[in-house]
């Protein structure tokens, strides 16, 4: 019985057990529903709860238990050959066993078989040996009757959870509190999905790390200035090409976000009317809703050859198309909304007090702005901008495809360079296999990137909330 | 003493006529005013610029040069037993179709009159798909019936006369071209005057079929990209409303305030600001590696993306609930409603506009986002349709952003056009999501 199957019957049996259970509360209360605890449904959603929630987490936990058993069982069969991984052939085993309930005649000659299960799409690693076909078989067998037991109790379960639920139905009984108590423990439960999320981004960055560092001295990466994976081995992986074209990008595109970012916001909240401010915000913030990959493209398509063919080319400083100028000034673009908005709401709530002030001791508009809101606002603008490079330097598509692929320390902006997240894309796509120190390095770098920008969104993050405080 | 006489002292002056400072002062007004109009200026034309190229590289990918040819279908060569069963036709490869077709070619360019001294019949056939033989074949395949008939077949034309009538190909560039001489081109510019070979929209062509190898850019379409898409947005919808909800339902109307919950909410703010790539990383080892789900399938998109969404889905789901005045909690509480009741009955169905509005502006996030999918083995070329959920939730798929990005990736320009216009696409549905969540926050949005 598939696992589909058996979780329809059990939530067929949880609706049933939800009519069964309000139709006997009713009739303890002699159909009158004022009688009763709680309204006559609570008693059935507590039936239902009391049928469905022990079969279904029966079915989750033998689902994880199960193949852990077979594992076990099966691999005594195997004959493991010299240098063989045992991973390898149990997923042979399970992919025979898979495809002998394919069949419907499996041949007992090895040959006819495997071309058999060739043509039910089921492909081999190796050749089909004697002693995979017998696990097979024998990995076959033990989980249909693991299956069958599975089913039997699973049933079970729920027959005994609606017997229960509806004998314990009396009139006086809390069922609202029970099944709202449910409700609760699946409200945290989905509150916690968000630390379970962090939690896992941290679980794996660090263990794949550990991983990395085992094959590949810590130091090299750290310290190395020289960045060559090979995929033979012998590689140098240093960390330092790739954090100064991070870096480089993040700076060029913070020049020119966040000039023009304050410039605006500080136009738009102190100058603008209303109208221009109702019509100007919006459209600034497209920018920001734009994808990653349009900006992408257009550095690949348009910025990049532009640059390189009024630029770099005339003035001799490079050929390439791809550049840390390209990706730093396209990426500048999508950031000066995320400068100008935060900025904009921190402008607006320096208090009008301050400004009229300011008026009254005969300064203008220009000088009341840069010599008192700003100074006041100044926290908050930091705030923005740092959360712009958080931004600039977790940005992967455009630097993808702006910036190039060459991890070199070079001070010259027309220079194709590489940066971190580039390299966490290059080393982990295609064919990934997570035994060598040239794909586990990814994981390094994702660690690295994720500390740089968690540092820096908590500064920003403390900087700008001390600061709203210091005016509400 | 009064001031006045200490003024006096000094040299008397218009007070209409304003002195060097107070000019000096006047003029830095105007300049920062100035800075500010140009700073906003900067950043419009940027966007305009922008989409002007998006559109000016993109727009020629919904038309398509069709070269239309009077194919007749033998029966001789197509259907040697006569029976129209589509096994014993699908012993006739492409390569017996090709040549009809070439046939058929030949003689349409001689009846009309065509010298076709300067190209052997391998260039005149260079003029037209590798896929076209195989479209005819499908063509014929699917509907047996035509078999003896003369239709009229429109046969793509390669991405390098495409790009001829279009502009990006030049019989200066076609000398330096290996795939396309000027000889053919001149037999090509011959053929459309006189109405062989027509430019159209192709609209659906593009929208519909699937991606194509490097060497047929002209036939290659967003079919399977936007189904993935679709795919995997129906599984972020799927999960992160719920979830999100719950989470946000909790934290705002039912958490106590102790460390725990403001660990929760910090957590969640923090989220938000994780770089995509990380959440990708995630995706990798946990999904792929360790649950051992299949590269490439969208549901590993979508469990990926879900988790990008929660946490927009959260901050808006709390701004909407707050907004909800205390009163209506009260109210139901009062009439004997409980905790519980009151939320799901009043504070929820009045919050759902709001909701609403973030989850799709958070959809709209998770449309656009590629670098996890880069991750999950989402570039792979996929050519086959996956089947309809649930089954085709683990088949392999594309997505709509890393479409793009494999596009650009290859070498031939005319996949450059492809991908300008499936960033089209992309906005467009963007754009409409976005309007929608406007209208309904117009619409629906209660001022209390």
């Amino acid at each position: 019985m598939s696992l589909g199957l058996l979780s329809l019957i059990v939530l067929g049996l949880a609706v049933l057990g939800f009519l069964a259970g309000r139709q006997r509360a009713l009739r303890l209360a002699q159909g009158d529903a004022r009688r009763l605890h709680s309204l006559p449904s609570y008693y059935g959603w507590q039936v239902f709860l009391f049928t469905a929630i022990p079969a279904l987490a029966l079915m989750l936990g033998w689902a994880f238990v199960q193949p852990m058993i077979v594992d076990a069982r099966v691999a005594s069969h195997l004959v493991l050959p010299e240098g063989g991984s045992l991973e390898l052939m149990m997923n042979d085993v399970r992919r025979v066993a898979e495809g002998l309930t394919l069949l419907p005649a499996p041949s007992d000659d090895l040959a006819t078989l495997k071309t058999q299960l060739s043509d039910a799409g089921v492909a081999l690693g190796a050749e089909l040996r004697p002693d995979v076909l017998t696990a097979a078989r024998e990995y076959h067998a033990e989980s249909t009757s693991l299956r069958n037991i599975l089913s039997g109790l699973v049933i079970l379960a729920a027959l005994v959870g609606l017997g229960v639920a509806l004998a314990r139905i009396n009139p006086a009984q809390r069922a609202r509190n029970l099944v709202e108590q449910f409700v609760l423990v699946l409200l945290i439960g989905c509150a916690l999905v968000a630390v379970a999320t962090t939690f896992g981004i941290i679980a794996s960055l660090v263990s794949e790390s550990l991983h990395f560092f085992q094959l590949y001295p810590a130091r090299d990466f750290l310290f190395s200035t020289e960045w060559n994976p090979k995929f033979g081995g012998g590689s140098s992986l240093g960390l330092w090409p790739l954090v100064w074209g991070t870096l480089y990008v993040s700076l060029i595109s913070l020049a020119v976000a966040a000039p023009l970012g304050l410039l605006a916001a500080i136009y738009l909240s102190e100058y603008a009317g209303p109208k221009t401010r109702a019509t100007v915000k919006p459209l600034l913030e497209i920018l920001a809703g734009i994808p990653s990959i349009v900006y992408g493209l257009f550095a690949l398509v348009t910025v990049g050859p532009l640059l390189r063919d009024y630029f770099a080319m005339p003035m001799g400083w490079g050929d390439s198309s791809s550049s840390v100028m390209t990706a730093g000034l396209v990426m500048g673009i999508m950031l000066i909304p995320y400068v100008s908005s935060l900025s904009d709401d921190i402008i607006n709530a320096v208090p009008q007090a301050m400004r009229d002030g300011s008026y009254g001791l005969g300064a203008n508009q220009s000088e009341t702005i840069k010599r008192v809101v700003l100074p006041a606002a100044l926290p908050g603008i930091v705030g923005a901008i740092l959360l712009a490079a958080s931004r600039a330097i977790g940005e992967t598509m455009i630097v993808v495809m702006g910036a190039g692929a060459a991890a070199k320390l070079s001070l010259n902006p027309f220079d194709a360079m590489t940066t971190v997240t580039v390299k966490i894309v290059s080393q982990l796509t295609g064919d990934t296999e997570f035994a060598s120190p040239e794909t586990l390095v990814a994981f390094a770098l994702g660690l690295t990137l994720f500390c740089f920008t968690l540092a820096l969104n908590v500064v920003a993050l403390v900087i700008v909330r001390k600061y709203r405080e210091q005016y509400e | 003493m009064t001031d006045a006489t200490l003024h006096s002292a000094q040299p008397s002056r218009s007070l209409l006529a304003s002195d060097a400072r107070t000019r000096r002062r006047k003029a830095a007004e105007k300049r920062f005013r100035a800075y500010g109009l140009i700073a906003i200026s900067l950043g419009l034309a940027a966007l305009v610029f922008l989409l002007a190229s998006v559109l000016g590289n993109g727009l020629g990918a919904f038309r398509q040069t069709f070269v239309e040819i009077p194919v007749t279908l033998d029966e001789a060569t197509l259907d040697k037993a006569g029976t129209r069963d589509p096994k014993a036709m699908a012993k006739v490869t492409t390569v017996g179709y090709g040549k009809l077709i070439a046939a058929a070619l030949e003689a349409e360019l001689a009846a009309k009159g065509l010298d076709t001294a300067a190209v052997d019949s391998k260039a005149i056939m260079g003029l037209m798909s590798k896929e076209a033989a195989a479209d005819l074949r499908n063509m014929v395949l699917a509907d047996p019936s035509l078999i003896g008939q003369t239709i009229t077949f429109d046969a793509a034309a390669t991405s390098r006369v495409d790009g001829f009538f279009k502009g990006r190909v030049t019989l200066e560039s076609a000398e330096r071209d290996s795939n396309i001489s000027p000889e053919q081109l001149h037999l090509a510019q011959a053929m459309k005057d006189a109405g062989l070979i027509e430019t159209k929209l192709n609209l659906w062509g593009f929208l519909s079929s699937p991606d194509a190898s490097e060497l047929r850019p002209e036939v290659a379409g967003l079919g399977v990209a936007i189904l993935g898409s679709a795919y995997m947005m129906l599984i972020v919808l799927c999960l992160s409303l719920p979830i999100g909800v719950a989470a946000s339902i909790y934290l705002e109307e039912m958490a106590p305030k102790n460390k725990w919950t403001d660990m929760i909410e910090v957590n969640i703010a923090n989220l938000a600001a994780v770089p995509s790539i990380v959440y990708g990383i995630l995706a990798l080892a946990l999904f792929i590696n360790f649950m051992g789900l299949p590269q490439s399938a969208p549901m590993v998109g979508g469990l990926v993306l879900t988790l990008m969404t929660l946490p927009t889905i959260i901050i808006a789901t709390r701004a909407a609930l707050k907004a909800v005045p205390p009163s209506i909690r009260d109210a139901a509480l009062g009439v004997g409603a409980s905790r519980m009741q009151s939320i799901f009955h009043h504070v929820l169905p009045l919050a759902m506009p709001g909701i609403l509005t973030g989850t799709i502006l958070g959809l709209a996030r998770a449309l656009g986002e590629s670098a996890p999918l880069l991750l999950i083995g989402m570039v792979a070329f996929v050519k086959d349709f996956p089947a309809a959920p649930p089954e085709g939730l683990m088949e392999p798929a594309t997505a709509l952003p890393v479409q793009v990005y494999q596009w650009t990736q290859r070498s031939d320009p005319a996949f450059v056009e492809r991908a300008s216009g499936a960033i089209i696409v992309l906005l467009v549905f963007l754009l409409v999501m976005n309007a929608v969540a406007i209208v309904l926050r117009r619409r629906f949005e209660r001022r209390w």
